[in-house]
């Protein structure tokens, strides 16, 4: 009895691991081809050679790729937003969780104050009255177009706030007895203390930034887009109309697929840098909001 | 203290509540000219007539039901399974890794997954027809085809997601505390038993909370999606309310009736979202803040 019981354990374990690993696999395999596509000359990618291991090696695609000026343009105008956006959507998300993490009597209106920002989560104007805004508000093919109407993230303000009530208010008194002011308090206090809650919150909010492209599509002229809307409007919807001349000639040498697979993999490396790290807070920010039962 | 919320409340006034009142559009023949506040020629319910009469209207709308419907039902089982099929790993280093690969998609745009599904999922030299093809199975039009393009749809959106939401529930499988198992195993029962009994149980308020909480997501079948994937022979099956917003405000131009569409979702979502929060308060005294 024990033993076809630990036997079948064992089987299940197998077949688990088994299953688990080719599951992995599944999800793998598509990048894997992707690099390999993206390493590849001309002709074993034209002749269906390429699966999951790069044939006839060659770095040819991304040097095109790189040498591109509406690339590194676009890129440019990400690495922008990315640094204006998140500092501001940080700088934001402080700001309001620091007094709204506080009883109600001891901030007046509080409660007014939280429902104005969670009648947001619940309705929105819509896509043609907030493009109609954005260009009234002159802000069309600018920066601003790209980092304001998103600047305050209010679920992460929900996440901070929530983390700031668990601080004990002895602390809060104590800096106020020694004459320390709020901002001071913030500033001194609260911010050291809630270092790990604001970076898993910066990270998301780049992450936000750089994987962000319907905003760049609807507000900016080709030449300023994103780089994300820049990958979309040659990737997805073949627009080739960015290149000039002695690009078209020495993309004729190249496949097309190789050069595409290229810039998805150079815009996906940022993100893979910070994997790690995202990894790491991960955990720790869905235990700050989500299942906070 | 007040004065901190200064700009954060600036800007949500500026840029949600303002377009909130923006919506009034929909009630006019909204002339671009004359401005958001401007002397606009209001026409009552007329642009709501006109979205009614829309000959493929309701098959939009139901499109958008069933693959988000789909998209929900199925996402939520692959991410169970996987929770409860890697609790049972006991290889610390393998559950790491595979929780590494599952959940890096997540990450990604759908620009950059678009793209490697075009390429992936072409006829004639896509790495999946290849592979199909080995068996003698014909080419399929994964992104091409009416009857293709929903199951596409949902099974990359699990792709991308499964990954996030199983680490979700073995967060939630971690706080279990480990003397149920111990009792568990002292009466005798077995791992299948123990996961029956012990783990789906210490899942189920996470779950149905989860559940209650997509309710509001049910109108959202994933526009930066689709919208990468569809091509007009498509849209029978793969046009959603959002897609069809964009087109018509953007792209025809047809202010107006485009906002009248928008306002109808957002007016259903509030309802359904505004009912989710409210059960999973009742239900669980869940609540955000």
């Amino acid at each position: 009895m024990n033993v076809m019981k630990k036997a079948r354990n064992h089987w299940f374990n197998v077949l688990n691991l088994l299953f688990l690993t080719l599951s992995a696999l599944i999800c793998l395999i598509p990048f894997i081809h992707i690099v390999s596509l993206s390493l590849s000359d001309k002709a074993a990618v034209l002749g269906g050679l390429v699966k999951l291991w790069p044939v006839h090696f060659t770095w040819e695609p991304y040097s095109y790729v790189l040498e591109r000026t509406a690339f590194w343009r676009s890129f440019g105008v990400t690495l922008e937003r990315v640094l204006i956006g998140a500092t501001l959507n940080v700088v934001l998300v402080i700001f309001l969780a620091y007094p709204l993490s506080k009883p109600s009597h001891k901030l007046r209106f509080r409660f007014v104050y939280v429902w104005i920002l969670f009648f947001t989560m619940l309705f929105n104007g819509g896509l043609i009255p907030n493009y109609i805004l954005v260009k009234e508000l002159h802000m069309l093919d600018t920066i601003w177009a790209l980092v304001l109407p998103g600047a305050v993230t209010v679920f992460n303000v929900i996440l901070l706030l929530n983390f700031y009530r668990e601080v004990p208010h002895e602390l809060e008194d104590a800096a106020y007895m020694d004459g320390a002011g709020h901002l001071r308090t913030l500033w001194q206090i609260y911010v050291p203390m809630s270092m790990p809650a604001i970076a898993t919150i910066m990270l998301f909010c780049i992450v936000g930034h750089w994987n962000a492209w319907f905003d760049g599509m609807i507000y900016m002229k080709g030449n300023h887009y994103p780089l994300q809307t820049y990958l979309q409007s040659i990737v997805i919807k073949f627009d080739f109309n960015t290149m000039n001349a002695s690009e078209a000639q020495r993309l004729a040498k190249l496949n097309d697929r190789s050069v595409k697979a290229a810039q998805m993999i150079v815009a996906a490396i940022p993100i893979l840098l910070v994997y790690p790290y995202l990894q790491k807070y991960f955990v720790a920010g869905i235990r700050l909001g989500s299942v906070k039962g | 203290m007040h004065l901190m919320l200064v700009p954060g409340l600036i800007l949500i006034l500026l840029f949600a509540y303002l377009p909130m009142t923006g919506v009034m559009i929909a009630f006019q023949q909204f002339n671009p000219v004359k401005g958001l506040f401007g002397d606009q020629k209001w026409v009552g319910l007329d642009n709501f007539h006109y979205i009614f009469s829309m000959p493929n209207i309701w098959r939009v709308v139901g499109n958008t039901l069933l693959i988000a419907t789909l998209k929900i039902v199925f996402g939520m089982f692959t991410a169970i399974l996987f929770a409860l099929l890697l609790n049972e790993v006991k290889n610390i280093m393998f559950k790491r890794v595979t929780q590494t690969v599952i959940y890096f998609p997540y990450f990604l745009s759908w620009i950059i997954l678009s793209g490697i599904m075009i390429d992936v999922l072409s006829p004639s030299s896509g790495l999946i027809n290849q592979f199909l093809g080995v068996f003698g199975i014909k080419e399929i039009y994964f992104l091409g085809e009416n009857k293709w393009f929903p199951f596409t749809m949902i099974a990359s959106d699990i792709w991308k997601n499964f990954g996030f939401n199983t680490v979700v529930y073995l967060a939630a499988i971690a706080g279990i505390d480990p003397a149920l198992y111990e009792a568990a195993a002292v009466d005798g029962a077995s791992r299948w038993k123990q996961t029956w009994h012990v783990t789906l149980p210490g899942m189920r308020m996470i779950i149905v909370l989860l559940m209650v909480l997509s309710l509001g997501n049910i109108f959202d079948a994933g526009f930066d999606q689709i919208f990468n994937l569809y091509s007009p022979q498509v849209y029978q099956s793969g046009d959603i309310i959002d897609t069809m917003v964009y087109r018509m405000g953007l792209l025809q131009s047809q202010y107006s009736a485009s906002t009248a569409v928008g306002l109808l979702k957002s007016g259903v979502s509030f309802v359904m979202i505004t009912t989710s929060y409210y059960l999973a308060y009742r239900l669980f005294r869940y609540r955000l803040f």
